[in-house]
């Protein structure tokens, strides 16, 4: 089964690669941009997604300075 | 003293480190695959971009095989020192508290700091003054330490922030100005700026030899620390 694993910087933890994003945008003309966060993307096929949880909490994130969110793509199913 | 040196895939400072501990007892290489430490009497984690930094920084060294031998000597009280990316790995693998961040100012830093002993009292600073400075480089990219508010007051309160920047001399945005940080039993350091780099007068410093030197006090000496 297909799952997406999103990772984001921990709300109130300094991010300076979204501020430099942020900064960035305005130069190219696009105004009205704001709160700008980069993150990290993880795609995986696995048999059990039950144990993409664990899996995130070990290895794909760090719990102490990112949280992740979860994505199983059930063909629609659900 | 036996000082043991970790080479990770992508390690880059294993040789310099080694010839800063050959400086003050025996040292050898620790290949990544080992599962034991050779007998040595101190564990060095070198730093570098093991397995390229993949993930995150330190991230997939944590579960080489020989991180579950470290981690027991560790745990056993066992000496061992991160430097850099050592430290980074130090912190993925549970063994110190916190993370390291990129930097604040997305650059990687290059250059020399001023470094307070603020924990004479571990087994990587005995031989250091309280208060006293000591001039070492700093090279890296991700390097803001970084821990919850509540957990930065008790490592303070238990003297576990060993080592701050001096005033002026925070290069990465860390909290607390912490440089080195060990764990509750203070047989474990972690620090961004290179020791290693600085045992030979022809670099400017030998400030970092005082580590090496505290390290061979407590394996020589036994680990207790005087107050």
């Amino acid at each position: 089964m297909k799952v997406r694993v999103l990772i984001r910087p921990k709300e109130g933890i300094l991010d300076p690669q979204g501020q430099a994003v942020e900064r960035a945008l305005p130069a190219l003309g696009f105004t009205g941009v704001e709160s700008v966060h980069v993150g990290r993307l993880v795609d995986l096929e696995v048999a059990d997604p039950a144990c993409v949880e664990e899996m995130c909490e070990q290895l794909l994130a760090n719990p102490l300075i990112e949280d992740y969110e979860v994505q199983v793509d059930d063909g629609g199913r659900a | 003293m036996k000082l043991g040196v970790v080479r990770f895939p992508g390690s880059c400072d294993e040789v310099d480190a080694l010839l800063a501990c050959r400086r003050f007892g025996e040292a050898e290489i620790l290949w990544h695959r080992d599962r034991d430490l050779h007998g040595v009497d101190v564990v060095v984690l070198p730093g570098g971009f093991s397995y390229g930094d993949y993930l995150r920084v330190g991230a997939i060294a944590r579960f080489s095989p020989v991180m579950e031998a470290v981690t027991e000597f560790a745990r056993a009280g066992g000496p061992v020192l991160g430097i850099c990316n050592g430290f980074q790995v130090l912190c993925e693998a549970g063994l110190l508290p916190g993370a390291l961040l990129p930097n604040t100012g997305l650059r990687f830093l290059c250059r020399q700091v001023e470094v307070g002993v603020a924990n004479p009292a571990t087994a990587f600073t005995r031989a250091c003054a309280r208060g006293e400075r000591l001039s070492l480089p700093v090279k890296h990219g991700a390097g803001r330490f970084h821990a919850s508010e509540a957990e930065l007051d008790e490592l303070e309160a238990a003297g576990q922030i060993a080592l701050r920047y001096a005033a002026g001399h925070n290069p990465n945005g860390s909290a607390r100005d912490a440089a080195g940080v060990t764990n509750a039993a203070g047989n474990v350091l972690g620090l961004m700026p290179h020791p290693e780099h600085a045992t030979d007068p022809l670099t400017g410093s030998v400030d970092g030899g005082k580590l090496f030197e505290s390290v061979a006090q407590h394996v020589t000496e036994g680990a207790a620390v005087p107050a």
